[in-house]
């Protein structure tokens, strides 16, 4: 099956029901997309299909044929950074780090659809995503900041 | 420096860092430590003096032994050593260095001294003496109770002083010129005309010269970079998913594991049927290991799969099989038989508790169940087990018990045991244990040559994890002219340091104080005032969970306390202040009180709890209020003030403390672990969720700096949060919330 992980074209063999977590991280070496919990429930693998914000761990491979996938580490680089993840460094949100790849993919998915959240809307979006060491506060901040960085564009 | 050439050419791998020619200054002179590792693995040619600072053409790279869970350990240590080297951030990398016995945590000992924070005597000074010689005599590199701050304070900051003059030296014998006369800045030493020496070019000269000596720490008035907002060393790579973490390294040629072990953790494995699981697409091998099966496949989730398919017989739980014979164990433990200490014992609480009259007694039970660590990156390891050498990539609290065990599984000797410590995606505790170091060591040396990562699935990980204690308090108390007059606390848990340093091999002599932690050395001056510690007898397997005895007993202490006041009718600020003897922690109260406007009460509806522990020799106080609304409650505000005197980064510090008190409240409101039939019953977050951004509270931090001192705030921020949610909640509601998760009792928005 054919598959565009970071804008780069990718031919894979492996089974229908394999979850695109894995997919990414094995079989392609995506590392910056993170296992947490395998079940939808922390959001740490979240990517981009298609523009919008999936789980990856609960995506299968099957349905990712033909699929354009976003990973944290297409979204922006350490030299070409999104607006999300400007924002991310700047309010130093990150203690572990290991969740924010997904929280940053949420929180673009939310701002490429909802450009100027209000609070609520930042709530709901991102309450998917866990964060166990309790960045939220700074997560929150960066939502905003990343927000207002969007419009001025 | 005598070994200075001798030393055959190899590349000195320090994490990701391959240093290929260098020298490294320390603290050598200070307090000379034991052998310096850094001079096993510099090439020839190169000389190493000391352990912490690494200077090669290329660069410079501090060494930063604590391990980094999050809480931005590497940056904090980086920044003492940066201070007196006269750099900055950004020209340095870090690396943890290897484990060695020079690594080890002088601010532990001190914590494990029998004394209070507060006890500053000759007797409490000389205890916490020979408890250093002691853990310097082990070598215990350890990562853990809230100490790299504090263990590193003086030690880093002399590293980097050390480093610095001696460079000064080196310039003086090359020109000709007085050391006494030249500057450093920027990485340079600046000689009296002006002229730059770059460190990188004077390293190699530096290394020759015996280091200097008899230096003075600068005041933190001439700081530089310690005390203001640095930018963490390894943000831009979390922020931009480029971050390695542990779960991420893989050698060429690795091949993915994942285990099953009894759920009933310790229990046999009876035997097991594998015919589906071998075959099935990319199994390469099922393979046992201690207490369960392996299955190593091409690709984590094929090796998850097939693990999943294992038809298993498990063996019976060493530990009772049904949580009532857990709380039944506790409760059979408040008598003389299991007393374990009874270290605060003031006035006569006989008298004054059993005696009273009546109206003016309060009593109360208290509980707080088990808890998982669940780090968001589930336990994993990669090990190679070669003829006569083991290399371990793990992100682990304990490189050096890794060693040890791994040397003792394959008997090959410690020396060629290779722990490279990868970074944490969370630990709380949990990595202090090494089952997966372990385990996939079992593994790897059944496929000798062949790289084996061990992945746990999250199942795996939350129902094999060894627990924060299940605990239990009574408590007594009286009350008399609006005032406590009396607290009697007993606490009944299973001894966390016998179970989690047992599975070491090590007893652990005379009382456990994490029994009475966070509650027998509270500096009040109640005038009949008792904490006595019951040791229950093993149960599940425990551990080290962020706070540890404090996690439980700051909630049951100051909850009481709380039931105490209000039963005396005083205000609960001012009769915590009025008990308060001791000024730093006055200071603290002082601060929330400020923060959250105390005076002025929150309206119809709300509640507003304040709550007080010093755990880890830092005096924590927090105010939190809350709303009871028509789909429970709802935490609005948290204040939170604390005594560390100093704060390294008041950026990390504000984050450390939001997202502790998160962490605390989470567990608090919606996590336990139970065991039925001898199993953890919550296996993956959604049945042990901890709080959600839409639940989590707006938090303002404070941190004071009045006390002498200097403090690690990884976990103090933790035990008055659950108490101070209780108390609010009693003011919003009435209802007395005495058991966590609370949500047992009460709902939560």
């Amino acid at each position: 099956m054919k598959l565009t992980v970071d804008g780069n074209p990718h031919d894979v063999d492996v089974e229908e029901d394999m979850p695109l977590l894995w997919l990414l991280r094995d079989e392609l070496g995506y590392k910056g997309v993170k296992y947490g919990c395998g079940v939808a429930q922390c959001g740490a693998c979240t990517v981009h299909l298609d523009g919008v914000a999936v789980r990856s761990c609960q995506t299968w491979a099957g349905d990712a044929e033909g699929a354009e996938i976003t990973t944290i580490e297409g979204l922006g680089t350490p030299d070409a950074l999104h607006a999300v993840q400007e924002a991310w460094i700047a309010h130093q949100v990150a203690q572990c780090g290991y969740c924010q790849s997904g929280q940053m993919m949420q929180a673009a998915s939310l701002l490429a659809e909802t450009p100027a959240p209000t609070d609520d809307q930042i709530d709901e979006a991102m309450s998917g995503n866990l964060c166990r060491c309790g960045t939220y506060p700074r997560i929150r901040a960066a939502v905003k900041t990343a927000a207002a960085k969007l419009s001025e564009v | 420096m005598g070994r200075a050439g001798t030393i055959a050419r190899r590349t000195f791998m320090v994490g990701s860092v391959a240093v290929m020619s260098g020298v490294a200054f320390g603290y050598y002179m200070y307090r000379k430590p034991g052998p310096n590792p850094l001079l096993d693995d510099l090439q020839e040619g190169e000389a190493a003096l000391t352990p912490y600072v690494l200077i090669n053409a290329s660069g410079i790279t501090l060494i930063t032994p604590r391990a980094d869970s999050g809480q931005g350990a590497y940056s904090v240590q980086a920044m003492m050593i940066a201070e007196e080297l006269d750099v900055d951030m950004d020209q340095v990398s870090v690396s943890p260095g290897v484990p060695s016995p020079v690594y080890y945590n002088t601010a532990l000992a001190a914590e494990s001294a029998p004394f209070r924070p507060t006890d500053r005597s000759t007797m409490a000074n000389t205890t916490r003496g020979v408890m250093d010689a002691v853990m310097k005599f082990t070598g215990m590199q350890l990562t853990g109770g809230s100490t790299t701050v504090p263990d590193g304070y003086e030690k880093l900051r002399m590293a980097g002083a050390v480093a610095r003059e001696t460079l000064k030296l080196a310039a003086g014998k090359r020109t000709g010129q007085d050391p006494k006369k030249m500057t450093t800045e920027r990485a340079h030493v600046i000689l009296p005309d002006g002229t730059r020496i770059a460190y990188t070019d004077l390293a190699v000269e530096a290394a020759q010269i015996e280091p200097a000596d008899h230096l003075a720490l600068r005041h933190h008035s001439k700081w530089r970079i310690m005390g203001t907002p640095q930018q963490r060393l390894d943000i831009v790579a979390k922020s931009t998913g480029t971050l390695r973490y542990g779960i991420d390294f893989e050698p060429e040629g690795v091949v993915h594991a994942t285990v099953r072990t009894n759920p009933r953790k310790g229990g046999v494995m009876n035997g097991y049927d594998a015919t589906n699981a071998k075959a099935m697409r990319g199994v390469k091998q099922v393979l046992p290991v201690t207490g369960g099966v392996a299955v190593v496949a091409d690709n984590t989730w094929r090796a998850f799969a097939a693990a999943e398919a294992i038809d298993i017989d498990w063996g019976a739980a060493p530990y009772p099989a049904e949580m009532d014979a857990h709380w039944q164990a506790l409760s059979d433990s408040f008598n003389d038989d299991h007393l374990d200490s009874r270290k605060r014992d003031d006035g006569d609480v006989a008298d004054a508790a059993y005696d009273a009259p009546e109206g003016t007694v309060v009593e109360a039970e208290y509980r707080a169940p088990y808890l998982a660590h669940a780090p968001l990156e589930p336990s994993n390891a990669t090990v190679l087990v070669g003829d006569d050498r083991v290399d371990v990539w793990s992100g682990t609290q304990v490189p050096r018990f890794v060693q040890a065990n791994i040397a003792k599984l394959t008997g090959i000797n410690v020396d060629n045991i290779h722990v490279h410590v990868q970074m944490m995606g969370g630990s709380f505790g949990q990595r202090l244990e090494d089952d997966v170091e372990r385990q996939a060591t079992e593994i790897a040396m059944q496929m000798k040559g062949t790289p084996v990562k061990l992945t746990y699935r999250r199942e795996e990980d939350m129902t094999h994890d060894h627990p924060r204690q299940i605990a239990m308090a009574r408590g007594r108390g009286v009350v008399k002219d609006g005032k406590v007059h009396a607290l009697d606390l007993g606490i009944a848990m299973p001894s966390v340091m016998s179970s989690q340093m047992g599975r070491q091999g090590w007893t652990v002599p005379g009382p456990d104080l994490q029994i009475v932690a966070g509650a027998w050395e509270q500096p009040l001056s109640i005038p009949n005032y008792r904490v006595s510690g019951y040791r229950a007898p093993e149960l599940a397997p425990i551990s080290s969970w962020r706070s540890v005895g404090a996690s439980t007993n700051g909630f049951f202490h100051d909850v009481f306390l709380d039931e105490l006041i209000h039963a005396a009718g005083a205000d609960p600020l001012e009769e915590r202040l009025r008990l308060m003897w001791h000024k730093p922690s006055r200071q603290v109260l002082e601060a929330v009180a400020e923060m959250s406007d105390w005076a002025t009460r929150p309206g119809e509806g709300r509640g507003r709890g304040v709550a007080f522990c010093t755990s880890f020799g830092v005096p924590v106080a927090e105010v939190i209020d809350v709303t009871a609304t028509p789909d429970g409650i709802r935490i609005d505000n948290v204040w939170v003030a604390a005594e560390v005197g100093r704060v390294i980064d008041p950026v990390n510090f504000e984050n450390l403390v939001q997202g502790g008190v998160i962490f605390a409240l989470g567990h608090a409101i919606n996590c336990e672990i139970t065991y039925a039939d001898g199993m953890a019953e919550q296996d993956n977050f959604y049945a042990f969720e901890g709080l959600r951004m839409r639940q989590a509270p707006v938090i303002e931090v404070r941190g004071l700096e009045n006390d002498i001192h200097v403090r690690g705030m990884g976990e103090p921020m933790v035990p008055p949060a659950a108490a101070a949610l209780s108390n609010a909640i009693f003011a919003a509601t009435g209802q007395r919330i005495r058991e966590m998760p609370m949500n047992r009792h009460i709902d939560f928005v």
